[in-house]
């Protein structure tokens, strides 16, 4: 992939940090270069709108931008989302993805700007499940990166609070990287929120979640993305589950111009289980790009997935899956369902589902469906007298609902549910 | 006393003409038996009446205490005074009765916080399980509760007049008793008009109505006491020309499809 000069490996060697973050850097860089540049006439990106980048329009985002934020300085919004995981939570507020600070740590806890071992073992980071190529902005985020983020949780330490990650993005015309890798030693349990909003100025938002749980450990990881209409986002979430392990995972993506996350879920250890949640709403021109990889490798893993969505005015929504299970995956139970609202004409969903099934003893299903409010649902409700529009706005919230009710941070429920209840006011009446 | 007149309604499903020109008139606190065979219109009726989308009236009037419904939107009907319980009421995934009456409440102007208790007192007296009220609006209810929970609504909205859609089918003998004793008491109480579709006398045993109707092929060709749903019983539709062929509802309930 060709990169603009503003993306040279001269200039991500120039980023500051330790020598070994510098060579990861470099390392990324590499693999970025070798890339073949993301296209719309590749499948992992048909809908997409990748072909309308210019990276060279974008800068990288400097250290000056980057540094700790007081909580207390987010705006209302993002500020009643940290609320909500209570005030014992750990919060951590990184600016432009660099260094922060770090309130009310908790035993078995660890939140650390960097860490020399990577979560990938001796590759870096967690590699694509097999079949699959690395994203190639999962090598971007590494080559740019300024501070990683770990959050360690010591084996068999069950927190009692919520770790709350904020990746508060400012920095205008900027390309910037943010990165969360979360790590579970066998048998612990945690719940982590990761939020990522920004102001409304144009960005490039290029993010790495890396989730890694170890053996019999537990993780409910929700991510919010609360960007301005004008920033893209193209993220990534990357998961290995080891035998035993359960990950509840949630993506919730209601800003942004162009917003894409693809998650790569891995269940590499005998018995794993993996829920695989999102919701989405877009207004206005909006598009929300979710690509699920469910990626079986041992025998009698579970993955279940369900991911929602809603389109208004000229909003169009992508949801593209693969299931993939490998010889020897015997016993596994992979589900995958994924529904849209189509609220007005000119707004658009894709769904896409797909089946790579390579052992005999397993049991798969996947369901898609793309369509408008019900008219029977609209008309039951306007027979109680409830008005026309309030009875949309009921029947899309409540279709939302039984998603969001299982978003893994406890507390976050009634935000999430005023947070798509003003999205739905803010499209244009029809 | 409030007053529902129907005149010379004519209404069309996909170009086939269905309501020929159907006339009745209910007044406040009387109950109305409509009855007839498969086909002769008597859901359409419903549906029209209540501003079902898929219909299109092409003659006629339909006058609530002088007010035009036609032309008006399902939910301003509603607020106008008019009820229809369906004969299969619809799931709505995500949303409470709880929601559905609040807001409908709010929308009349009325006390919104009122609605956990009216709703609890209403459960109470129709016999439902208030723990099914925190569902989803009929979802994974029986056909049973189903049909309680529309009087349950119609108890808590307190409409000037109910059209009330086969109430009867699906309901046991305590069930019936018990939706059709409320019926009566809302009639006789709040002065509410009913409208009740059938096709069985029983109904008619447990809610006594002051007129029996019988539509066919889209006109109410008789109307009499109570004696006259018993003669139906006796001796069938015959004499209306038996059992039409069945319209169906309208082809107009868009569902989520598959996208290709």
């Amino acid at each position: 992939m060709k990169l603009p000069p503003a993306f040279s490996a001269d200039a991500a060697c120039a980023l500051p940090g330790p020598a070994w973050l510098r060579e990861r850097r470099l390392a990324s860089w590499e693999s970025l270069a070798a890339c073949e540049a993301p296209a719309e006439s590749e499948e992992i990106w048909r809908y997409s709108r990748i072909d309308d980048l210019d990276l060279a329009g974008y800068r990288l985002g400097e250290p000056g931008y980057a540094g700790p934020i007081d909580p207390a300085g987010l705006p209302d919004g993002v500020a009643e989302l940290v609320g909500a995981a209570g005030p014992e939570a750990t919060v951590v507020v990184s600016r432009n993805g660099g260094e922060a600070s770090v309130l009310h740590p908790q035993p078995g806890l660890s939140v650390s700007p960097a860490e020399v071992r990577p979560l990938g073992g001796p590759g870096e980071p967690i590699p694509a499940p097999s079949g699959q190529r690395l994203d190639a902005w999962v090598s971007f985020n590494g080559a740019f990166v300024l501070a990683p983020w770990r959050v360690t949780v010591a084996p068999g330490s069950a927190l009692a609070h919520p770790v709350v990650i904020v990746h508060w993005l400012d920095a205008v015309g900027a390309a910037l990287s943010p990165r969360l890798e979360v790590e579970l030693g066998d048998g612990a349990e945690a719940h982590v929120l990761e939020v990522v909003a920004g102001a409304d100025v144009a960005m490039l938002v290029v993010p790495l979640s890396e989730l890694a749980v170890g053996r019999g450990a537990r993780l409910g990881f929700g991510q919010v993305q609360l960007l301005g209409r004008a920033a893209w986002q193209l993220g990534n979430q990357m998961s290995r589950v080891a035998s035993g392990g359960a990950l509840r995972s949630m993506t919730v993506a209601l800003g942004g111009s162009y917003a894409r996350v693809r998650t790569d879920s891995v269940l590499e250890g005998e018995g794993g289980d993996t829920e695989l949640l999102a919701a989405y709403f877009g207004t206005g021109d909006q598009m929300h790009d979710l690509r699920t990889v469910q990626h079986h490798a041992a025998p009698r893993s579970r993955s279940d997935l369900l991911f929602k969505g809603a389109v208004a005015d000229e909003a169009q929504s992508v949801y593209s899956g693969l299931i993939r299970v490998e010889k020897g995956a015997r016993g596994t139970n992979a589900f995958q369902t994924n529904r849209n609202l189509v609220l007005s004409e000119g707004a658009r969903a894709y769904s896409v589902p797909n089946l790579e099934i390579e052992d005999n003893d397993v049991r798969c299903s996947h369901a898609s469906a793309v369509g408008p409010v019900d008219e029977s649902q609209l008309f039951y409700l306007e027979s109680r007298g409830v008005p026309a529009a309030v009875a949309e706005r009921l029947i899309v919230l409540g279709f939302m609902d039984d998603v969001l009710e299982r978003f893994p941070v406890a507390g976050v429920l009634p935000w999430l549910r005023r947070a798509f209840a003003d999205k739905f006011s803010t499209r244009r009446p029809h | 006393m409030s007053d529902l007149v129907v005149e010379g309604l004519h209404a069309s499903v996909a170009g086939r003409e269905i309501l020929r020109g159907v006339d009745l008139r209910v007044g406040g606190g009387e109950v109305h038996a409509l009855m007839g065979p498969n086909g002769s219109g008597k859901s359409t009726l419903s549906h029209v009446l209540a501003g079902r989308p898929g219909y299109e009236v092409t003659a006629g009037s339909v006058r609530l205490d002088g007010v035009e419904l036609l032309g008006l939107p399902a939910w301003e009907r509603a607020q106008a005074g008019l009820f229809l319980a369906l004969q299969y009421p619809i799931e709505v995934p995500g949303v409470s009765v709880y929601d559905a009456l609040g807001e409908s409440m709010e929308a009349a102007g009325r006390e919104r916080g009122r609605v956990r208790e009216l709703v609890g007192a209403e459960a109470r007296r129709i016999g439902l399980d208030e723990a099914l009220l925190t569902r989803a609006l009929n979802v994974d209810l029986s056909g049973g509760e189903r049909k309680r929970n529309e009087i349950l609504q119609l108890a808590v909205l307190q409409p000037k007049v109910a059209v009330l859609d086969e109430i009867d089918s699906g309901l046991d003998i305590d069930a019936l008793t018990a939706v059709a004793r409320r019926v009566a008491q809302l009639a006789a109480e709040s002065g509410t008009g009913v409208l009740a579709i059938t096709h069985y006398q029983r109904l008619l045993s447990e809610l006594a109505a002051d007129k029996v109707h019988v539509l066919s092929a889209g006109r109410v060709v008789q109307t009499g006491g109570p004696e006259l749903a018993l003669e139906l019983e006796r001796t069938g539709y015959a004499a209306y020309g038996g059992e039409q062929e069945e319209p169906g509802e309208p082809a107009v309930a868009r569902r989520p499809r598959p996208l290709v």
